[in-house]
């Protein structure tokens, strides 16, 4: 054994105790190369295995797992919104055909009404004219009737006049041309 | 007060040897199996909830930000090396952590350690470069749009830097936690050795003390950083290995 670190800290405590020569540089004794390499590949390939095993497929799946959760999520969402967009819109679509089908209706029924109600106006028209012509021949019949019966009495009052004025009985005839042209007058 | 002091190993109990040399189980080794430890607790003992706790959201943030780093340096082929990558990121980045700890041993302040890395980065390039893409893996050191007369310079100066990255790339992470560590030690051997001194000393101690509070700040700050520049220059050679051509 050439040399250990037990020398080497003994040296080192020794040199310091008489104040002789420096202790080596600790990072530049050599007899601890070795052992700091062991150790140093012991923990490395220890570190690699635990790493490349265990710790980062781990991490990795809990990062993928929650990448993968919010994708679902918000495929979900997005999925949901489609349906309440197409709920929409189909309830739209309804509300629009109700409200053209509703105009229809209340146009034909009013068209229908408004056809009824012309053809009774036509209808109480044509009857009340008929009444009125009607009327107005009465009335000019009538009218016609009162007018002869007028001349009929002024005749025999202008041949009563003239009778009881003159005492004699006038010729029916010129008494009625008279009164012909009187009333014509 | 030898700030030097914080960097011994320390043999615990005696493993074996081989060659002669003594193995010894060291502080060295303990702060090794204590960085697995927490990485695999971090790793392994989180919560898998949909909603992620503190420490889980630390596991999958960790995770993410390796892979993340070798997507964006090596690309998708480099995720074969996500494992690798990522014991080279969590050792460092927790044994850097936990030596922030007053007390404690960092391990990557020694140079075999962050040694031993890079040539394990360095290798791995080396032989995977030419398992993948056997002589083309030379196109590395040619690269394409040079005009020949100063090809031969170029190709020099290419295989130059690519044979001296384990140097710098294990250096850098050693040097910058040794010296962190040092200027830590030396400035708070200041604080007890100005509050020795009576009353006056007291007060002299608190300038030193606040650059303590301020430079263990900073030193957080570098025990990560140094961990992620290792991490990306892992990333970044892979990546020479996997598409070699300039």
């Amino acid at each position: 054994m050439a040399e250990s670190h037990g020398n080497a800290q003994g040296a080192a405590a020794h040199t310091e105790a008489d104040g002789g020569h420096k202790a080596p540089f600790p990072p530049f004794q050599k007899d601890t190369f070795a052992s700091q390499l062991v150790s140093l590949t012991i923990a490395f390939v220890a570190l690699y295995l635990i790493s490349s095993r265990l710790a980062l497929p781990r991490v990795r799946k809990t990062i993928d797992d929650r990448q993968d959760k919010i994708e679902g999520d918000l495929a979900q969402a997005q999925k949901l919104k489609d349906e309440s967009d197409a709920a929409l819109k189909a309830y739209e679509a309804e509300l629009a055909a109700a409200r053209t089908r509703a105009q229809a209706i209340g146009n034909e029924t009013r068209e229908k009404l408004n056809a009824a109600a012309d053809a009774e106006r036509k209808a109480l028209e044509e009857r009340l004219s008929a009444k009125l012509a009607d009327a107005e021949k009465t009335i000019a019949s009538t009218r016609a009737a009162a007018m002869s019966n007028v001349r009929g009495i002024a005749s025999d009052a202008a041949a009563a006049i003239v009778q009881q004025l003159t005492g004699v009985t006038p010729d029916s005839k010129l008494v009625d041309s008279a009164v012909e042209a009187s009333m014509k007058g | 007060m030898d700030p030097i002091h914080q960097f011994n190993i320390e043999k615990i109990f005696t493993i074996g040897h081989i060659g002669g040399q003594e193995i010894a189980f060291t502080n060295s080794s303990a702060y090794m199996l204590l960085a697995v430890v927490l990485t695999s607790l971090l790793m392994l003992a989180t919560g898998r909830k949909l909603v992620p706790g503190r420490m889980q959201s630390i596991a999958e943030i960790s995770y993410e930000f390796v892979a993340d780093t070798i997507r964006t340096t090596a690309g998708k082929d480099g995720m074969k090396f996500f494992p690798f990558v990522f014991s080279i990121f969590m050792l460092v980045t927790v044994s850097n952590l936990v030596g922030i700890i007053p007390y404690t041993f960092t391990i990557s302040s020694h140079i075999i350690v962050t040694a031993a890395l890079a040539f394990l980065v360095f290798f791995t390039v080396l032989i995977y470069g030419f398992y993948r893409n056997g002589l083309r893996f030379f196109k590395l050191f040619v690269p394409s749009g040079i005009p020949v007369v100063i090809l031969p310079l170029v190709v020099a100066i290419e295989v130059i830097s690519f044979l001296s990255r384990p140097v710098s790339h294990s250096v850098r992470l050693f040097a910058n936690m040794l010296a962190g560590h040092i200027t830590l030690k030396v400035f708070a051997s200041f604080v007890t050795m100005l509050g020795a001194m009576g009353i006056v000393g007291v007060f002299g101690a608190v300038l030193p003390l606040a650059l303590v509070v301020a430079l263990t700040a900073l030193e957080l700050l570098v025990a990560f950083l140094q961990a992620y520049v290792f991490t990306i220059l892992t990333c970044i050679y892979i990546n020479d290995a996997i598409h070699p051509g300039h």
